[in-house]
């Protein structure tokens, strides 16, 4: 038996052959899919260019040179330098990191979050469930930008900070998504089943709700990073998130503001960077979704 | 509710009537309510972070160079000696008696302020909505009539980019390009300088301003200058509005009457509007509202960049200059109209679906 | 008699990941102005077959046939805009469940109408009795108040008699009707059928009656075809039914429970019987 019909059996006989054969299926269905395709590639070359950036950048993140000031795009400098005389590519591959950095870190804080808010409002139902919903709501009528520009207003500038108040701003979507999840399968004879066998809520929601929440989890984190990465930039741009002399793309842009008549590439370069890998977390993100849930086209 | 004239007597329209209105007067009661835990949950979220998170919110407003006796004079009229409960009450009071405190960087009441910027920001959102609006739903319908064809591809990737291309960066690249380069039109700000203060504000809002006033070159000064801005918000809502119609279209097209027309001989384009567009002018209603709410909040960045003098521009000086009162002023002032859109949008909704009504 | 409808090695077939499948698989039939009854399980073709005679299969699905004439004229020559003229005027259907056929935000009036003017233009009073006098025939008895009413306002019973008002207005030669009473109560299913079947005869309409009811379709029809898997497996006048040579056609005249029932279960298809499938 080869490792395909492995992956491919119709009745495989232990979880993770199921698992795996489930995996394996996702994947070729993405591997058809020209967008995806070109979304993970561009999701791999973010994450090789953070882990590979000291030897990829020509030149030091944030070394001056004075002499050698506001460049235009040359085969030296390959997309120009900026008012201190750095390299701008050196800077957007080194930028990397910290876009990588606040990406993962978001959504490692607001998944587990957003998914442990809404399995328990859906699981307990009752009140438990109408005041975390009810604050769910709220968090999710108010602007996301704003609420993390004040957010960081009130904690003060800083990456750390920005990454803080951008996973606080993104859980509530979540949680909306794990308990409609949670609540069609609570009823189901299996958790009654667990349940009859002394399984308790912790264990319910932990062992059997959460896994299945993943995949359209997975979607909706996917789709929501391109969000993330706009609203990390946007508060670099407006001075709030990573601070000088840190290369980070939206804090780029708004040095290369003073410029942009006369050096355009100073803000538009790492614009591109911020544009590029937006987008290939959208084209993986609807891809994912086609193939997870084709059900849920276009729908939020 | 069907209702088979055969079997359904007079009274049974009538019962039906009755529950609709009963209905109806629990959807009111019900909207208010939840608008006004909405605005409870806005006010309890700024109050936290104005209040709770920074480290000591006496300090931000005497600076750390104060006496003892300034700071503790400082912290008892500021209230913070108090339970943080009574705190929240006073807050609230506050709030809804107009009082937002006074700004530290303008030194006015941050009401007068955000009134004095409001009409700017709305000015270039409303027209920004209307750029996508007008642009959007065209595009999106046509992209679901020819699925598959090289527009539809061309109006995903436009959809796609919405979600990717930060409005900032588009913002100064317009600049670069149709201010700096072109000249096509007018630089940041909302005038060129010489035209600056002599329009009396009638509304606060330049186009409409000059025009009562009969100032017509101002009046197309302006235009000049809100084009870009708008036109770049209007991308985003373009390509919100565009995405979100395809796809209701797309679903429209595929239900069983729209075949029905098919085979009545009706023609497509008759098809496409009248039978597969019109059902969907409802929930369009709540996409609009969503990307207009929406665009309040990208005005933020593209204020900044175009030294727009709205709110967004208010907010973002407040923020650099720590001035807290501002900042949660404007939160609060953005965060009430996004609630207010979201909600009408859902009330609309309900009203004009005859199913729902 | 004269011929309406020519069908010759008519197939239907659709991309899927294992390449393209034949939902219809060279059907052949003619039809004059008689009621023709078209049966088989769900999935045998049969709703394809109406579709296509209407040109109503959209892309990627695609529609070949040797011959395909209506009235002599070839369906799959006729450009979007010819087949315009066709539907509707001369060739109708009647279409499953009211509650999805009919368009929920226009009023039962405004989509009769939409049918008539569509072909005919004609001054706003006589379309409104034109509309009225449609709504009587299909015994509906306040056709003003029906009129004004929207879709999910009425069962689906007077739904679906507002669909053959709306089919039947335009005066077509030929009426297909695709499952029209699987969607309804029982009780209703007699009406709506015996509603279709004194319209067409009166107006001397050919028919098509698209089912997976044999006893339905043998009672309002002249002529049967058994479809099975995307052929033909039987065809026969109505009257000879039970003399019916293909398995198929004789598992499916088993299962049917009558009147005076003595069988504890009712036998199951063999589908063993007949090859190809």
């Amino acid at each position: 038996m080869s490792t395909r019909d492995w992956l491919l059996a119709d009745s495989p006989t232990s979880r993770m052959q199921a698992n795996a054969g489930r995996a394996y299926r996702v994947f070729t269905a993405l591997l058809r899919n020209p967008l995806a395709v070109l979304g993970g590639l561009i999701i791999l070359v973010l994450v090789l260019t953070a882990i590979f950036a000291p030897w990829i950048a020509p030149y030091s993140p944030t070394g001056q040179n004075l002499s050698a000031r506001l460049l235009p795009p040359s085969s030296q400098y390959w997309m120009g330098t900026d008012e201190l005389g750095r390299d701008i590519f050196s800077r957007v591959i080194w930028g990397s990191q910290i876009t990588l950095t606040i990406v993962g870190l978001v959504a490692l804080i607001s998944a587990p979050l957003g998914l442990l808010v809404g399995a328990i409002a859906g699981f307990f139902g009752g009140w438990v469930d109408r005041i975390l919903m009810g604050i769910t709501d709220i968090f999710l009528s108010l602007p996301k930008l704003i609420l993390a520009l004040a957010f960081v207003a009130a904690l003060g500038p800083g990456i750390n900070n920005a990454i803080i108040a951008i996973a606080i701003t993104s859980w509530p979507a979540y949680a909306r998504i794990a308990r409609a999840e949670t609540l069609t399968i609570r009823n189901a004879e299996y958790i009654q089943a667990v349940q009859l066998a002394g399984g308790g809520p912790i264990r319910v929601i932990i062992q059997h709700i959460l896994p299945l929440c993943t995949s359209s989890m997975i979607i909706r984190v996917t789709l929501d990073m391109a969000g993330v990465i706009l609203t990390a930039a946007g508060l670099g741009f407006i001075g709030l998130g990573a601070q000088p002399p840190l290369p980070e793309w939206g804090a780029m842009i708004s040095r290369g503001r003073t410029f942009i008549l006369d050096q355009w590439w100073v803000a538009t370069m790492p614009g591109f960077a911020i544009i590029i890998v937006s987008l290939g977390f959208c084209f993986l993100g609807d891809s994912l979704r086609d193939v997870l849930d084709p059900k849920s086209e276009g729908k939020n | 509710m069907a209702l088979d004239q055969q079997s359904a007597p007079l009274d049974a329209a009538l019962i039906a009537r009755n529950k609709r209105l009963r209905r109806q007067a629990f959807t009111v009661g019900g909207f208010i309510l939840t608008v006004f835990l909405t605005f409870l949950g806005l006010l309890a979220i700024t109050f936290f972070i104005g209040r709770v998170i920074p480290i000591d919110p006496v300090l931000s407003v005497v600076g750390d160079r104060a006496t003892q006796a300034q700071y503790d004079a400082a912290r008892i009229a500021m209230g913070l000696d108090r339970p943080l409960w009574q705190q929240f009450i006073s807050y609230v009071g506050n709030v809804l008696t107009g009082d937002l405190g006074r700004s530290v960087s303008t030194g006015r009441a941050v009401v007068d302020d955000l009134s004095r910027f409001f009409p700017a920001t709305f000015e270039m959102a409303t027209l920004g909505i209307l750029i996508g609006i007008a642009l959007g739903v065209p595009l999106g319908v046509t992209a679901a009539a020819r699925q598959g064809s090289w527009l539809d591809q061309a109006i995903r990737v436009v959809g796609l980019l919405g979600y990717s291309v930060p409005a900032f960066w588009l913002g100064l690249v317009g600049l670069a390009v149709f201010y700096a380069r072109l000249r096509w039109v007018g630089g940041p700000g909302r005038l060129d300088i010489f035209y600056d203060g002599l329009v009396q504000p009638v509304t606060g809002m330049i186009l409409i301003d000059s025009l009562i006033r009969g100032e017509i070159d101002i009046f197309w000064n302006a235009v000049s200058h809100i084009i870009l801005p708008a036109s770049v918000l209007g991308f985003f809502s373009l390509a919100y509005i565009a995405r979100m119609t395809r796809s209701f279209m797309l679903d429209q097209l595929s239900q069983e009457f729209v075949t029905t027309a098919r085979v009545k001989g009706v023609p497509e384009r008759v098809v496409i509007w009248r039978h597969a567009f019109k059902p969907i002018r409802v929930p369009l209603i709540t996409v609009v509202g969503l990307s207009y709410a929406g665009l309040l909040e990208g005005s933020v960045m593209i204020e900044t960049v175009f030294s727009w003098p709205g709110i967004g521009n208010y907010l973002t000086t407040a923020l650099l200059n720590a001035d807290m009162n501002a900042v949660l002023g404007s939160t609060l002032v953005i965060g009430a109209v996004f609630i207010v859109i979201n909600k009408v949008s859902d009330v609309l909704y309900r009203v004009l679906d005859p199913r729902a009504r | 008699m004269t011929t309406l409808l020519e069908v010759e090695n008519l197939r239907v077939s659709f991309p899927t990941n294992r390449g393209r499948v034949e939902v219809v698989k060279g059907l052949s039939f003619t039809l004059g102005r008689e009621r023709l009854g078209i049966v088989g399980e769900s999935g045998s073709g049969k709703s394809m077959t109406g579709r296509s005679i209407l040109k109503l299969i959209r892309k990627p699905g695609e529609v070949t046939a040797d011959k395909l004439r209506f009235d002599g004229i070839d369906i799959l020559d006729q450009s979007e805009k010819q087949m315009r003229a066709i539907r509707g005027a001369r060739i109708s259907m009647v279409m499953q469940d009211p509650k999805f056929s009919l368009n929920p935000v226009m009023t039962v009036g405004e989509q009769i109408a939409e049918a008539l003017v569509t072909h005919q233009k004609l001054p706003r009073s006589a379309v409104q009795a034109r509309i009225q006098e449609m709504l009587h025939a299909v015994r509906i008895n306040d056709p003003e108040r029906v009129a004004r009413l929207y879709p999910h306002e009425v069962s689906g019973g007077m739904g679906q008699r507002i669909m053959i008002a709306m089919m039947l207005i335009p005066e077509p030669e030929l009426l297909i009707a695709d499952e029209p009473t699987s969607a309804l109560d029982v009780s209703v299913q007699a009406q709506v059928l015996d509603i279709i079947d004194t319209l067409v005869r009166d107006k001397g309409m050919g028919l098509i009656l698209i089912s997976h009811d044999l006893a339905l379709v043998s009672r309002y029809c002249d002529r049967i075809l058994v479809m099975n898997a995307g052929r033909v497996v039987e065809e026969c006048a109505a009257g000879q039914l039970e003399n019916a040579q293909h398995p198929y056609t004789r598992g499916l005249l088993a299962a049917m429970p009558t009147i005076d029932e003595s069988r504890d279960e009712l036998p199951v298809l063999d589908r063993t019987q007949w090859a190809g499938t």
